[in-house]
């Protein structure tokens, strides 16, 4: 017979090793998704060896079970079962940090009210003891009246005796749930009004609840928090759902218990830690413990005025090195197997408009994805290892206060530094921003980061306009100081965009920075790649599909709707010319097949397109075929290089160094002979691109981390918008001097 | 009794109150902030905020803003 699966829902404070343990239980084999109208993912793992399979639902860590914000309540109601279409967990599995017991044991209180099956993996149960602390696990156990599995998951040590003690529990719970008497660590007094609270608020009645036409049962703990949270999200939630009414009753129930109890904060926080000194009788041995020396000793050198901050620095140009360092060999190979693949393809299939779709279309726009794929794997690797070390938290303790300036926080600062080598990945690394705003503000700003993609624009335009002198006795080119404000242009339009956005949409209270500073440790081997793994699953498959849509549109706008007939042949010719045919002939016909493409281009959507914005960009210096690169590069920067290349009659494959490009350029010239570029055109260009939001990939991550098509949206036309005044100040004032 | 903030690296002092209901100070009584608990003043980060205390046994790093919200006595 086969078994149903059951649910285990897994939670803990941060830092106490849950992403591990999450790792070690279900592998790779993780499912993720998003839970409907919040941010938080919804981590599926899969535990196979029991008969009847069990589900392991990751939530994110947290301190306690009071939401403040709605990713929150969604995490709360994950356990409550309060979530539309799914059931409440069959079990819940709490992580704690054998080190750090007492206060670990807050959120344990919370888990044991919520009267489903708990069992508690008391992890780092190695730590604990190289630091003398002497656990009674039994006797933990049994003042719990739950079931105490020590484990030390970075070891993989404990983990079979958990996964049995899930098995038993889930398979014992599934006839009689919710029959014991739940714990109850606050006073009988707030029970008693609880209780009462939850029937009157059920006789509210017809208020078409989830198209439920009478007050659902919402689960006793979530009207225990509407109560104790003052201005909480639960609160926030019943009045949006049942209106002032429900609100009233909440708030005769708080003045009566304020009278009896006294302010009900303190009452909470004083009745959970005076049940977890109860619980903790006997449980630790005379030793206090000792501290965590290897910790101390390195925060005075990591945090110190001087070191530290040196050490920080060491450390970011450590990472961005590697990033450009080591991408470099990978990129390559991503690019010369997409030039194989093309090539191969182009071998087998005769020109036309099949070969050009899937050469220029399929291959070019996969090949433009994957090509970012190394230095998302590189970035998420050292992410993985800072944070897994403890070393994030420090860094974010460091630059603080500099970001505070900007309306930020140092949680903002490494999404904003890896978005220089690309926004991508940088607007995922946000996720370890708790407070939403803050979240949102870095993730708009990250894209005004230079990231490796400008690059190539920037160094085609300065190579070919750029004068190459050098000032201050040859210490500083001129060439460097542009590719230097291109950079400052971005960084000081990203400062002012966030303090503008903390100051008006984003506008609240200001986000605290109460974050713990965990132990050092070694960084776990598996978590750091499981990471890796998943950032690159999630970018190739997610945004990738949508990518290669894109790229896919601006081919076909690009192709359309001219005839290639003549093209083909010159092709076909070129390819099937042996040494038969002399060299010269072969000039003539690759000359001609240039222009065949130029001017195909020009009649194609894509040109009748730039020749309709002409009138756009002329105030910018641009022409048409400035104008169409950048509505072809859309998808991404680099492809403008592409696109002038293929208008220049050089075919499509120009590099930024390719001499003929660079020629080409200089030499373009409009109808009465002046040239096209010059330095301000040239610097308009730049600057368009610093500013610019042309990257689909950006966007759609952006979309799928926001969980909202809002942000992207309004990110493109601002950006946008920004770029092209930038552009047309940077032009008007260049042409004056 | 003075706040959190006032104390000097090194010194140890006792939580007497967390003020205000608000989530901040609740995020504060979750991370063991509460009455009767001992708490060191370790650093302060390199621009003088945030600043790192022990409390608990655990090693958190708060901002000025924040450490006002907890009375302490020093003994």
């Amino acid at each position: 017979m086969v078994q149903p699966t059951r649910r285990v829902a897994l939670v803990g404070n941060p830092n106490t090793g849950k992403s591990t343990l999450f790792g070690a239980l279900s592998g790779l084999a993780v499912r993720t998704g998003n839970y409907a109208g919040v941010t938080i993912e919804k981590k599926i793992g899969r535990l196979g060896r029991a008969q009847s399979p069990i589900e392991l639902i990751d939530l994110p860590g947290t301190y306690s079970l009071s939401p403040r914000s709605p990713d929150e309540l969604v995490a709360v109601e994950v356990l409550t079962g309060d979530v539309a279409g799914e059931p409440p967990p069959d079990a819940i599995l709490c992580v704690i940090n054998a080190t750090l017991l007492r206060r670990n044991l807050f959120l344990v209180s919370q888990l044991l009210e919520l009267n489903r099956p708990v069992i508690i993996a008391l992890n780092m149960i190695d730590a604990a003891r190289s630091r003398g602390l002497k656990i009674d696990v039994a006797r933990l156990s049994t003042n719990l009246g739950v079931r105490v599995v020590p484990i030390a998951a970075t070891k993989r040590e404990g983990l079979s005796e958990l996964v049995d003690a899930l098995v038993q529990t889930v398979e014992s719970t599934t006839a009689a749930k919710e029959s014991t008497t739940p714990v109850q660590p606050l006073p009988n007094e707030f029970y008693r009004v609880r209780d009462r609270v939850s029937a009157e608020l059920s006789r509210l009645g017809d208020v078409g609840y989830r198209g439920q036409t009478t007050f659902p049962p919402i689960s006793r703990y979530l009207v225990e928090r509407a109560i104790l949270d003052i201005g909480g999200e639960t609160e926030k939630w019943l009045l949006r759902n049942f209106g002032q009414s429900a609100i009233a009753i909440i708030t005769t129930a708080r003045d009566e218990l304020t009278l009896s109890l006294g302010e009900l904060s303190d009452v909470e926080c004083q009745h959970r830690y005076a049940w977890a000194a109860q619980v903790m009788d006997g449980v630790l041995g005379d030793s206090p413990g000792k501290p965590h020396a290897v910790t101390d000793w390195l925060d005075t050198i990591l945090t110190n005025r001087v070191f530290g901050l040196l050490f920080f620095a060491a450390m970011m140009f450590l990472v961005f090195q590697c990033i450009y360092a080591w991408s470099g060999i990978p990129m390559d190979a991503i690019g010369t197997a997409q030039a194989w693949l093309g090539d191969g393809v182009s071998a087998l299939i005769s020109p036309g408009v099949l070969r050009s779709l899937i050469v220029d279309g399929v291959i070019g726009g996969v090949g433009g994805v994957l090509v970012f794929l190394p230095q998302i794997a590189i970035l998420f690797f050292f992410l993985a290892v800072l944070e897994d070390s403890g070393y994030m938290a420090r860094a974010a303790f460091l630059v603080d206060r500099v970001m505070s300036w900007f309306g930020l926080s140092g949680k903002s600062f490494l999404p904003l530094m890896s978005s220089f080598a690309c926004a991508i990945p940088g607007v995922m690394a946000a996720r370890v921003i708790e407070n939403n705003r803050d979240r949102f503000a870095t993730i708009f700003v990250a894209p005004f980061m230079s990231c490796s993609a400008r690059l190539p624009v920037y160094l085609l335009l300065i190579t070919a306009f750029v004068p190459a002198t050098t000032l201050w006795g040859g210490w500083v080119s001129l060439s460097g100081l542009v590719l230097m404000s291109m950079y400052l242009v971005g960084i000081v339009v990203g400062i002012v965009t966030a303090w503008t956005l903390k100051k008006t949409i984003l506008r609240g209270e200001t986000a605290p920075l109460v974050m713990e500073l965990p132990e050092y440790q070694w960084p776990d081997y598996r978590v750091v790649m499981i990471r890796v793994y998943e950032a690159c699953k999630a970018f190739v498959i997610r945004a990738g599909t949508l990518i290669f849509s894109a790229s896919i549109l601006i081919w076909a706008a690009g192709y359309l709707p001219g005839d290639h007939t003549r093209q083909h042949e010159l092709q076909t010719q070129l390819e099937s010319a042996g040494d038969a045919v002399p060299a010269s002939e072969t000039a003539v016909w690759s000359r001609e097949l240039k222009t065949e493409s130029a001017r195909l281009l020009e009649q194609s959507l894509l040109g009748q397109l730039g020749h309709a914005i002409e009138p756009a960009v002329r105030p910018l210096g641009w022409d048409w075929r400035i104008g169409v690169g950048a509505i072809a590069s859309f998808p991404a920067r680099e492809v403008i290089i592409a696109t002038l290349g293929t208008v220049y009659s050089l075919g499509g494959d120009v590099d930024e160094t390719d001499e003929g490009l660079i020629d080409a350029l200089r030499r373009s010239r409009w109808p009465d002979g002046r040239p096209v570029y010059n330095v301000p055109v040239a610097l308009s260009i730049m600057v368009f691109f610093a500013l610019c939001a042309q990257c689909v990939s950006t966007l759609l991550v952006m979309r799928r981390e926001t969980n909202s098509w809002v942000w992207p949206l309004m990110s493109f036309t601002y950006m946008t918008t920004l770029a092209y005044l930038g552009a047309l100040v940077t032009y008007q004032i260049g042409i004056r001097l | 009794m003075i706040t959190l903030d006032r104390l000097v690296p090194g010194q140890v002092a006792q939580v007497v109150q967390v003020s205000g209901a608000d989530g901040i100070s609740m995020r504060l009584r979750e991370m063991g902030f509460v009455p009767g608990e001992m708490v060191s003043f370790l650093r302060s980060a390199p621009l003088g905020d945030p600043l790192k205390c022990l409390i608990q046994g655990s090693r958190v790093a708060l901002r000025g803003t924040e450490a006002r919200r907890v009375i302490v006595a020093v003994s």
